[in-house]
């Protein structure tokens, strides 16, 4: 086989483990979209805060210490002990949860039933607010964030494929954290898409977001429902923070990674979970094969950082409500 | 009327059993706007009621204090011999108070059978943990709901369209599917605001057998809100008239036909 057609291979699949964890992102935003109908900002920012969580508690940092040390004059910073991974992460989920509450009967159950761009507009201020609190509660400083996932490069995975190409060719480079977090996705997006369907909750919560009315006609407390929603975005927001924290750091940039998410939501409609996924893999692999294959060569490079928006760009234009959105149709 | 509270056979030999919902002096108000004023009246067992009255008597406003989507200033409601205090829908929901919309308030993106399904959450104990794993009594669960739900798509003659979304149903059919679901639930009381509203004379021919055999076959109370006099006539044991939020009419089919107000609230009165 030509070695560049095997590079471009490569390019593919490096392309779809980072579509994985865009995907990641995405879902979290589907969630509550179907659910509430709120397009959440703040997503991203859950993923940040969850993922400052989990170092915190792993690290035994005492949260608020600035606040803490500012008021009162003491020199606390750590607890002086180390909480295990598992642990960590449960916790943080529990912290998650009641931030879902905390969210939910603070903000949104005083704006239910206002217009979409107000929800949005909340969700604006709460991702803001978030920052902010989870800078005073951990710190602004980078932290790593090491849950003993897998780091590096699989040189199984190397040394096996390197057969396949001629001298030049090496193998295929695929780091082993891009194959867990697939896995995970995976496994993610399959629990999801059982509960939603199967469970009595999934099912209420699908009742929901489509009539509130309805909903509550049949005995569903909208209030559970929306903290519920709220709890799994949370979740979700978890697994991506673990990841993209494990790979390039925790730090307040990890946020950003929301905005990557929009052309995503885009592709794959705002409503549809398999969209998400699917969306976040097209992007994935059509940035790095762009790259690869016209950004590099031709356009002098750093085609990533502006392909995926030209994409939804044009996906907006042609197919609005994306690849599986529900069809816009008007009854007159 | 009949005033006594003891149970008793109608001629068609459905029993009739003692009071099962009782409002007393509800008063309902929107600002300044009395939607309802001072009326009480009760629903026994195993009866059709009727809530009839022109445009804008304050008909559904009753059925919404009754299923707790309003909550009434003044009155109080009692239920099964007890007292209810100011509820959420939901729980009312969960009492065994099912109901109908006028506007019809179904979930569009999901099944028939979905839809008829979540009649059936407060029939569902297992617990959200139990449900996530899927295993044991979640699943044996979940096979009786959905025997139940067949049980009633059989009777309401819908199994042909079990797995359509129901936003593409026609009208006529969206409309069975909400009684579907509202009799899924297994209600104490089924609240139906306006089922025939829309329809034409098949569908509300069809609509009234369906109405007739619930209440005849389970025993279902039934309490509805309807403007076709013939409808109501036919279909229930006792009428509420209401007129302008008061009660202007209580009683049989025949009583309430001979009253006076209630000729004059329909048909209009010379203010000479």
């Amino acid at each position: 086989m030509p070695t560049e057609f095997l590079y471009g291979v490569e390019v593919v699949l490096n392309g779809l483990m980072a579509g994985v964890l865009y995907a990641l992102v995405a879902l979290g935003f589907v969630l509550i979209f179907k659910a509430s109908g709120i397009f959440n900002y703040a997503q991203g920012v859950l993923a940040l805060f969850a993922a400052l969580t989990l170092v915190g508690i792993m690290e035994g940092q005492v949260p608020f210490a600035h606040l803490i040390n500012a008021i009162f004059g003491t020199e606390i910073h750590h607890f002086g002990w180390h909480v295990p991974a598992v642990l960590a992460i449960l916790l943080t989920a529990a912290v998650m949860v009641l931030l879902a509450w905390c969210v939910h009967n603070f903000v949104f159950r005083h704006l239910v039933g206002q217009e979409p761009i107000i929800l949005f507009m909340a969700t604006i201020g709460l991702a803001y607010f978030l920052e902010g609190v989870g800078d005073l509660m951990w710190g602004s400083d980078i932290k790593t964030l090491d849950v003993g996932l897998p780091q590096g490069a699989s040189f199984w995975l190397e040394e096996n494929t390197a057969f396949l190409g001629g001298e030049d060719f090496y193998g295929f480079f695929i780091d082993k954290l891009d194959m867990v977090a697939t896995l995970v996705a995976a496994l993610l997006v399959i629990a999801l898409v059982l509960f939603s369907q199967y469970t009595k909750q999934g099912r209420a919560m699908r009742a929901v977001a489509d009539d509130h009315q309805a909903a509550l006609s049949v005995g569903i407390s909208l209030n559970f429902i929306w903290v519920l929603v709220w709890s799994l975005a949370g979740f979700v927001a978890l697994v991506a923070g673990i990841m993209w924290g494990a790979k390039s750091g925790v730090q307040f940039s990890l946020s950003l990674i929301a905005l990557k998410a929009l052309p995503v939501l885009m592709l794959g409609g705002f409503t549809s979970i398999p969209g998400a996924i699917v969306g976040g893999l097209i992007i994935g692999v059509g940035e790095k094969l762009f790259e690869f294959l016209i950004g590099a060569p031709y356009l002098g490079g750093a085609t990533e950082n502006w392909f995926a928006y030209v994409l939804a760009l044009i996906f907006l234009v042609f197919r609005p409500q994306g690849l599986f959105g529900e069809k816009i149709i008007e009854r007159v | 009327m009949k005033d006594t509270v003891d149970p008793y056979v109608t001629e068609d030999g459905r029993q009739i059993g003692g009071v099962l919902m009782e409002m007393k002096n509800i008063t309902l108000r929107f600002g300044g706007v009395v939607a309802i004023k001072d009326i009480s009246f009760d629903i026994r067992e195993g009866e059709v009621r009727a809530i009839i009255g022109p445009n804008g008597a304050g008909k559904s406003s009753m059925l919404n204090v009754i299923s707790g989507f309003y909550n009434p200033q003044e009155g109080e409601v009692f239920y099964k011999g007890e007292k209810r205090p100011p509820m959420r829908p939901y729980q009312v929901a969960r009492l065994g108070i099912a109901r109908t919309f006028q506007n019809i308030a179904l979930f569009d993106g999901m099944s028939v059978l979905d839809n008829i399904m979540t009649g059936r959450l407060n029939h569902m104990k297992a617990g959200m943990w139990k449900q996530a794993i899927w295993k044991g009594a979640a699943e044996r669960e979940e096979t009786e709901n959905r025997e139940a739900v067949e049980k009633v798509i059989d009777f309401l003659e819908i199994q042909a369209i079990r797995k359509t979304p129901v936003g593409r149903l026609p009208y006529g059919l969206k409309k069975r599917v909400e009684l579907a679901r509202a009799l899924a639930a297994e209600p104490s009381l089924l609240l139906l605001d306006e089922p025939m509203a829309g329809m034409n004379v098949e569908e509300k021919e069809d609509m009234s057998r369906f109405i007739l055999d619930v209440n005849d076959e389970f025993g279902t109370t039934i309490a509805l809100i309807e403007h076709d006099m013939g409808v109501v006539m036919d279909l229930s044991d006792r009428v509420v008239v209401m007129d302008y939020g008061k009660k202007i009419g209580d009683g049989t089919p025949d009583e309430v036909r001979n009253n006076q107000e209630v000729i004059d609230a329909y048909l209009g009165v010379s203010h000479d």
